[in-house]
């Protein structure tokens, strides 16, 4: 991982130099710069509008960067197909789609196909291994519409196992998912990196965040950027959220306070402000 | 039982007639599928309707209508893509606009011609006893090229039916599939406009689609489902229309409009016997 501020190498599953991000000409965030290597993950933390869905399409090709060097696997953004793979904040919820939960997680090895190539039996075989993984392969032949959305959401994470890809873009991939699923979701993630598959998630859950190699905070600006113990700090929070964070044993816990807006605290915990009494340095802020 | 059979053996505009009608039924269920699942169904209507100025204008200047409808549906295309492009309200309030404008337009312009109620009559619901054999060719030709088309594209339009982005991050470039389904839709109209008219081919697209939908647990079921519910539609359809004298391709839309009805009134009323059944989790006092 590189540290904040240092010159990227080219050598990184992505290189940023500079990128800023937007729709249409307009900017959302810029001054991005980090390099991402084979088994890191890179968590994107931050408001909504913040940014991290914004720089997630960018980095798969489904918007161009409105500014700066960026690299993914050597290539520009959406030059390696076959070697991302992408859950986007939104699918269809398969109110009409006719699918069984195997077609969907199948329909991640199309990249790998094309439009004929035929799948073969080492395509069945990661298509079973990875509904295993999630915890559905009792679920293979129901139909996508008769499951919850945490299922759905499975299915979908499952789907993006089945690409075998060298990059996996994830946004907010446990929304609506149970804390078991989550489980499963983890362990996954950490076999991903384990076998050098790098990662770049967006995540409104600071424990998950915490995992990860190396933390974005955004804010419609970079907040922190750095190791998860020195972006995820009280002050940090407080500048991005406007809401504190007190760690507690491996736990990271929003404690209640936010713009001055007094909420009742949970018993044993104490609101705190800027200063972070836990003597958490801010290391890494970016302004 | 003869009267199943008598009306077809007995005469060739019938025959001609069940034979464009099969057609009609078999491009439908493939496009009408993904005219469903995308959620289409107003760019589709707007696509019918898109090709009566064209037609015609073809009329009014002495060319065929096909050839017509054929730069019509090429400028609803053009015009769908453009309104959603650069609009900054709802998609569908820019094509539903486009959608009227361009009718009001082909009845302007049938308006000028000195048989004014039946050209638009002929248009808007078709000529179904009147098929020739040369527009059965040009039929099976169109029906051929979309089931071709639509098998090869068959992974992106999955994909782009799940999520245009994922088939982007494929690398399947949603734009250009979305604009190939379009074509499809537009040759299927096109093709269709003179056995059932604009008005109506829309409903084949929709109807025997949409009740698959309800029926099938796989995508290419549904096409299976759909074919199969078109293909009825038509006998049952033209049978009503010999038999009680009434317009073909109403019979045809109308028939496969009371089968969707029907499963969908089956399917609620065997959810609430179900849900009944099922006894209520009763709450510990």
């Amino acid at each position: 991982m590189s540290a904040p501020g240092a010159a990227p190498t080219r050598a990184g599953v992505i290189t940023a130099q500079s990128v800023a991000v937007g729709y249409q000409g307009r900017p959302v965030v810029g001054g991005l710069s980090f390099t991402l290597d084979p088994g890191e993950a890179l968590a994107l933390v931050g408001t909504n509008g913040s940014g991290k869905s914004t720089l997630l399409k960018t980095l798969v090709g489904l918007l161009a960067p409105l500014g700066g060097s960026l690299d993914v696997l050597g290539r520009p953004p959406g030059g390696s197909p076959r070697r991302v793979a992408y859950l986007s904040q939104f699918h269809a919820a398969g109110f009409v789609l006719p699918l069984r939960v195997r077609d969907v997680v199948r329909m991640g090895r199309y990249a790998n196909h094309g439009l004929l190539g035929r799948l073969g039996e080492d395509d069945e075989r990661l298509i079973d291994e990875s509904l295993e993984r999630m915890g559905i392969s009792a679920l293979a032949d129901r139909s996508l519409r008769d499951l919850s959305g945490g299922q759905q959401q499975r299915t979908y994470l499952a789907q993006v196992l089945a690409r075998r890809a060298d990059l996996l873009v994830l946004d907010e991939p446990t929304a609506g998912v149970d804390a078991a699923g989550q489980g499963v979701y983890g362990q996954a993630l950490e076999a991903e990196r384990a076998r050098g598959a790098a990662v770049v998630v967006a995540t409104h859950d600071i424990g998950e965040a915490a995992q990860a190699s190396q933390v974005l905070l955004l804010a419609g600006r970079v907040v922190a950027q750095g190791a998860p113990t020195s972006v995820l700090t009280a002050d940090n929070l407080l500048d991005t959220f406007g809401i504190g964070l007190r760690r507690l044993g491996d736990d990271y816990l929003l404690a209640a306070e936010a713009h001055g807006h007094q909420h009742p605290e949970p018993p044993g915990f104490e609101a705190h402000g800027h200063h972070d009494p836990a003597g958490h340095e801010g290391h890494g802020h970016a302004h | 039982m003869t009267w199943l059979v008598d009306p077809f053996t007995a005469n060739q505009f019938m025959q001609r007639a069940l034979l464009a009608g099969v057609l009609v039924a078999l491009a439908c269920a493939v496009i009408g599928t993904f005219v469903v699942l995308r959620g289409l169904a107003f760019i589709g209507d707007a696509l019918a309707h898109g090709v009566l100025p064209g037609v015609a204008g073809a009329l009014l200047l002495g060319y065929p209508g096909m050839l017509g409808a054929v730069v019509g549906a090429l400028g609803m295309i053009f015009g769908v893509s453009w309104v959603t492009k650069h609009s900054r309200l709802s998609s569908d309030t820019a094509i539903g606009l486009l959608f009227v404008g361009m009718l009001a337009l082909g009845v302007v312009m049938v308006s000028r011609t000195r048989t004014f109620t039946g050209d638009l009559v002929g248009i808007l619901f078709g000529e179904i006893l009147g098929i020739s054999v040369s527009d059965l060719v040009v039929q099976a030709v169109a029906t051929v090229a979309v089931a071709v088309v639509a098998l090869v594209c068959a992974r992106p339009f999955l994909l782009l039916s799940v999520d245009p982005e994922l088939a982007d991050v494929a690398g399947f470039r949603s734009r250009r599939y979305h604009h190939v389904m379009l074509a499809l839709i537009a040759v299927t109209v096109v093709v269709s406009f003179q056995t059932v008219g604009t008005l109506l081919v829309f409903g084949m697209l929709l109807a025997p689609a949409g009740t698959a939908a309800l029926l099938a647990r796989r995508v290419g079921a549904m096409i299976a489902w759909a074919a199969g519910i078109g293909l009825g539609s038509v006998y049952v359809g033209l049978l009503l229309s010999y038999h009680w004298s009434i317009a073909g391709g109403a019979a045809i839309v109308l028939t496969a409009v009371v089968v969707f009805f029907v499963v969908l009134t089956a399917q609620a009323v065997r959810a609430a016997l179900v849900s009944r059944r099922s006894p209520a989790v009763e709450v510990a006092p």
